[in-house]
């Protein structure tokens, strides 16, 4: 099969997966846990509960208020401590649950038993509802309601459905294990998105470095229509919804507008593979697998790991000695963010912690810009770094206007490749921050 | 508590030195093909020249507070590009004058490394050339300093041979194409073999440092009027192969007109670019009082980068491509 590729930029990066074939292992179940109310872009949930109440796992702890927001359910069974507000880490208060463990109670309404269930019976609002009720997000990092996602506005059409299997950040592999050890479920999962959008094109789009996610994937569609794999090329960031749009179908999403203009809907494995627990299983989204590695983590791993848990918990369980460590990022490398302390726990989004070393920790200094391009022929969205640094250097917001740096999707390429190790990726967003700003 | 910082948490191993190393290794074998054909007068003027540029850009860099910056190895590069631009029989004194031309007004005076409009090398070679041009055109033979032969002679560069050649004659009678592709041929220490430049090139690509739109569509964009020209006059001092292999046209295209920060950004500002130079160096040798023109071409489309780099934008995703 012939791989693919988006048509502007990109750049090779290490990939460092060392733990893609480390199968997913289900993490120690923590004494405590903090499940945050907003772990979803939107408002945050009505908490449902009180200091007190005995909770089991899968208890509807907050529930979603409004259209764009999510349910949010207990992840262990005990009794509810405290509702109080935490620091996440990169600086925000955020309102939490906490929760100290007793047990490991389910609800009942779950179906836990490995049996694959493989016949959609629902109808498409049917599952829209279920969707919506487990609360499920984008789980590749946005967390955007996933039912929402799925609802197309009046007059838009969907006739794209990608599944996006990239997972372009290095270090991280917990979509591609997913793949490995979940691949019937995902392809279900798929049929029930298809399902809902009424189309039979469904599109799993796989980087070339997973040969045997590809595999089994691939071995498996054969066997159900309207679904089918699409190796890509091994560049970052295919992963990137505009770029794996345009690489799989050609399109360019227009400034400003959304996938579905074009008639693409995509979703990330996690989230479909959520989408098959909840439908199939009634399993609402309470734990989600994730990445502990990095450059001095000679223990990397795959964790299956309930939303709440800290951070420290689990890196605790990863024995990693936190003496070496200068930086400690959710998500990926690239575009994940940083936490100064460990307190806060894992949520919907988190994909990965990453650990580096304190060597590489620190940003190296920047020189001269000697003008080489290397910037501009690595942005995947066509941009000038170089010339936004400038105009934000002068506040020139019609120059910045210009250079439409509002269409910059933050992947980091560009300060990646400066030779002169210029923050070019700082500038840009403040030349959006000044644009927004009237 | 641990480090909290913006994104991207790794950046690439890439770094302007690495970049300037990698620039001079690729000037290596021209600079190789210099010491075997013009011998140990050649190492006294790259000396000299490298010497004298490094010593500008720190003192001058002290003086302005550019800060020091001479361990980013670009100041060597002009400086061998410099020496590679002269002939080998210039005087010490004329290559530190040019050295500080290059460096202290076309370098230093514009705000140090990124800066600058005009190629410093170029700039330098330009001034002399003007200043003392005598010396500067004062072309020996081959191996004339050999380490063993003093005997010294003078011989005239396949350019100023062709454009006095009387229609009929041909410069092949003269000159092999072999002998100009070596370099086995009269000219400056760094331009006559064409073979070293190629090896230079392929470097360069290897190593991603430069595309090769540049020098492609530069030597293209001549090659095409040259020909249209040989085929209206039939006149053989038009001969495309010859004029591409002798003169300036190899050095300026790969290593003079690719300077990222006096060549336009984008691929299709390159292309402008290239193909400027290009026919401007082909309406100086073909039409101007010189026998040579690149020196001129480049400098001149220097001066058009930064309206190139407004025409010429990137196409942003999304935009609609017509």
């Amino acid at each position: 099969m012939k791989t693919k590729t988006f048509s502007i930029g990109g750049i090779h990066i290490s990939k460092h997966k060392s733990s893609a074939q480390i199968p997913v292992e289900e993490l120690a179940l923590p004494d405590i846990v903090h499940i945050p109310v907003k772990q979803h872009i939107g408002t945050p949930a009505k908490i449902k509960v009180k200091i007190g109440d005995k909770v089991k796992v899968g208890t509807l702890l907050a529930e979603a208020d409004g259209i764009i927001s999510a349910n949010v359910f207990s992840s262990i069974s005990g009794e509810v401590k405290k509702i109080e507000e935490i620091n996440d880490g990169k600086g925000w208060l955020v309102t939490v649950i906490t929760i100290e463990r007793e047990g490991d109670e389910f609800e009942p309404y779950m179906d836990l038993s490995d049996d694959l269930m493989t016949d959609i019976s629902d109808d498409k609002e049917a599952l829209r509802q279920v969707i919506r009720s487990a609360g499920i997000v984008g789980m590749g990092g946005a967390g955007f309601p996933t039912a929402v996602k799925t609802s197309i506005p009046e007059g838009k059409k969907a006739d794209t459905l990608i599944i996006n299997g990239i997972e372009c950040e290095p270090y991280l592999t917990a979509d591609s294990r997913l793949m490995e050890e979940k691949a019937e479920q995902i392809i279900i999962g798929v049929r029930i998105l298809n399902k809902i959008l009424g189309i039979q094109n469904a599109i799993i789009a796989i980087d070339e470095n997973k040969p045997r996610a590809i595999a089994k994937l691939t071995q498996i569609t054969k066997r159900y229509v309207g679904v089918n794999v699409r190796v890509c090329k091994s560049i970052y960031p295919q992963g990137g919804e505009k770029q794996l749009i345009n690489t799989i179908t050609e399109r360019e999403v227009p400034s400003g507008m959304l996938p579905i203009d074009v008639g693409c809907v995509v979703q990330n494995v996690a989230t479909v593979y959520a989408i098959y627990e909840a439908v199939q299983k009634h399993i609402p989204l309470f734990r989600r697998i994730l990445t502990v590695s990095g450059d001095m983590n000679d223990n990397p791993r795959n964790y299956l790991v309930r939303v709440g848990t800290p951070i420290s918990f689990v890196l605790k369980q990863n024995k990693v000695d936190m003496e070496k460590v200068g930086k400690v990022i959710i998500g990926g490398p690239m575009m994940g963010q940083t936490i100064a302390a460990l307190d806060a726990p894992v949520t919907k989004m988190t994909s990965g912690i990453i650990l580096l070393s304190k060597e590489t920790s620190d940003k190296p200094e920047s020189t001269s810009c000697i003008r080489c391009g290397k910037c501009v022929d690595a942005c995947p969205m066509g941009l000038m770094p170089l010339n936004i640094r400038q105009a934000v250097n002068e506040n020139n917001k019609e120059e910045l206007r210009l250079l439409h740096v509002q269409d910059c999707v933050q992947c980091g390429s560009c300060s990646f490749v400066c030779p002169a190790k210029i923050p070019l990726l700082d500038f840009c967003k403040i030349g959006k921050f000044e644009l927004s700003r009237k | 508590m641990y480090k909290i910082s913006t994104t991207p948490h790794i950046n690439s191993k890439q770094t302007t030195q690495k970049i300037m190393r990698d620039v001079i290794v690729a000037l290596s074998p021209a600079i190789f093909s210099a010491l075997v054909i013009f011998g140990y007068r050649a190492l006294i003027v790259l000396i000299t020249s490298i010497t004298s540029c490094v010593f500008f850009e720190y003192v001058i860099g002290k003086k302005l507070k550019l800060g020091n910056t001479t361990n980013d190895l670009s100041a060597v590069i002009t400086g061998i590009l410099l020496a590679l631009n002269l002939p080998a029989t210039m005087p010490i004194w004329m290559i530190i004058i040019g050295s500080f031309m290059a460096i202290g007004v076309a370098k230093m005076a514009f705000g140090g490394i990124g800066k600058n409009i005009f190629n410093p090398a170029l700039v330098g070679r330009v001034f002399l050339f003007i200043s003392f041009p005598v010396q500067m055109t004062y072309w020996i033979k081959p191996h004339s300093f050999d380490f063993f032969n003093i005997d010294a002679g003078t011989a005239a560069t396949p350019l100023k041979t062709m454009k006095n050649l009387d229609i009929g004659e041909s410069l092949s009678s003269l000159t092999s194409y072999w002998d100009l592709f070596i370099g086995n041929i009269g000219g400056s220490m760094g331009e006559t073999s064409a073979l070293a430049i190629l090896i230079g090139f392929v470097w360069l690509l290897k190593q991603h440092i430069i595309r090769w739109h540049i020098p492609v569509y530069f030597v293209g964009s001549f090659a095409i009027c040259m020909m249209i020209t040989h085929w209206i006059t039939g006149n053989s001092q038009y001969d495309v192969l010859a004029h591409i292999l002798s003169g300036g046209l190899m050095l300026g295209a790969v290593f003079m007109a690719t300077d990222y920060t006096t060549s336009p950004m984008t691929k299709k500002g390159k292309i402008v670019f290239a193909v400027g130079c290009g026919v401007l160096t082909y309406i100086i040798r073909v039409f101007g009082s010189y026998p040579e023109g690149v020196s001129f071409a480049i400098l001149i489309m220097n001066a058009w980068v930064p309206l190139i780099d407004k025409y010429c934008p990137q196409y942003v995703y999304g935009t609609g491509r017509k």
